[in-house]
């Protein structure tokens, strides 16, 4: 195990291992993102209240779960980098973070769209809907912050700590729906029961959601890849790596 | 198919605007993330290509190394 994440931990096994997993999730991602959408749009049953407005789920929920999770992911990372030193994990926290906030700004702006309709408005200060855009301005604050120092050993020790401290965003954000009860409706997947929707609707959602997964893995990886090269421009490995190719 | 018609699919029961501005927008920003780091990656392997084209021409007991150009205001701090 500890030979493992030594070995991932190296830039360039990174780069050369994550070469090869790559085409793997950008694969995956795109069968699942395709089908999830063909189905999501077109198959699944109209909503009895809603109509078709239903159908933003399909990108508004895996928006709203993978900015979270891309967070989380973030500060794990953050924290592997300030406790272990290992650069492969700043790298990575830093180009997550574009992604997070691309993906929050989704589900807010899938959420608001989805609002006319079903709510009348497309923004309120309901407790989900704050700490979503709080989400938002931390993942901004985080890219912000990194690049506000002369030194890039300091923007990314000062990264990594907001990272981490923003966090607790997170449980009060998948909370806030119980809570303050105003106007977002409570979570519509549990991990404890059944979801409360027939399964030719939820169906389509699951698949949609691990193709955004799938999603962020392989552009995090795709990206981690260009932050090395980056990064490690005059180590031999790399010039070697170009010197071979010609 | 819970359509009848193409022109029902577009219509979306009357929300045909807000559906399709929603998975509008998210397709536009996705496809930009990664044709983002498509960009990203073919402009670092152009810098890395001609500087093993000039490390090569160069002979090689000189030892030294151009700078890293993505460090270039960092100079100074260390």
């Amino acid at each position: 195990m500890w030979t493992f994440i030594h070995k991932w931990g190296s830039p360039k096994w990174f780069y050369v291992m994550s070469a090869k997993l790559q085409p793997l999730f950008w694969m995956v991602s795109l069968l699942l993102i395709v089908t999830g959408t063909v189905w999501g749009l077109a198959f699944a049953p109209a909503d009895y209240q809603q109509g078709d407005s239903f159908r933003i789920i399909y990108v508004h929920v895996p928006a709203a779960f993978l900015a979270q999770s891309i967070f989380v992911s973030m500060a794990l990372a953050s924290l592997v980098f300030v406790v272990w030193k290992i650069k492969v994990a700043d790298m990575a926290a830093k180009v997550m973070a574009p992604l997070g906030a691309v993906m929050t700004f989704v589900a807010l702006f899938s959420g608001a769209v989805w609002g006319v309709p079903t709510w009348g408005t497309w923004w309120m200060w309901d407790a989900r809907l704050t700490s979503m855009l709080i989400l938002l301005f931390l993942f901004l604050g985080v890219i912000a912050l990194r690049g506000a120092f002369a030194s890039r050993d300091s923007g990314s020790k000062a990264a990594s700590v907001l990272a981490m401290v923003g966090v607790i965003n997170i449980p009060i954000i998948k909370y806030s729906v119980d809570w303050w009860f105003t106007l977002h409706q409570p979570a519509t997947f549990t991990l404890t029961s059944r979801p409360a929707m027939p399964t030719e609707m939820w169906l389509p959602l699951l698949v949609m959601v691990l193709g955004f997964y799938c999603f962020f893995i392989a552009l995090t990886l795709m990206r981690t890849r260009n932050e090395i090269l980056r990064r490690e421009i005059n180590k031999r490995w790399v010039m070697d790596l170009f010197q071979e190719a010609r | 198919m819970a359509f009848s018609s193409f022109a029902a699919f577009v219509a979306m029961g009357g929300h045909g605007p807000y559906v399709w501005a929603a998975w509008g927008v998210t397709a536009l920003l996705m496809i930009a993330c990664v044709w983002h780091a498509r960009v990203e990656r073919r402009l670092l392997i152009r810098i890395l290509a001609r500087r093993a084209r000039r490390e090569k021409m160069r002979p090689p007991q000189s030892g030294k190394v151009a700078p890293n150009p993505f460090q270039a205001s960092q100079a100074d701090d260390t």
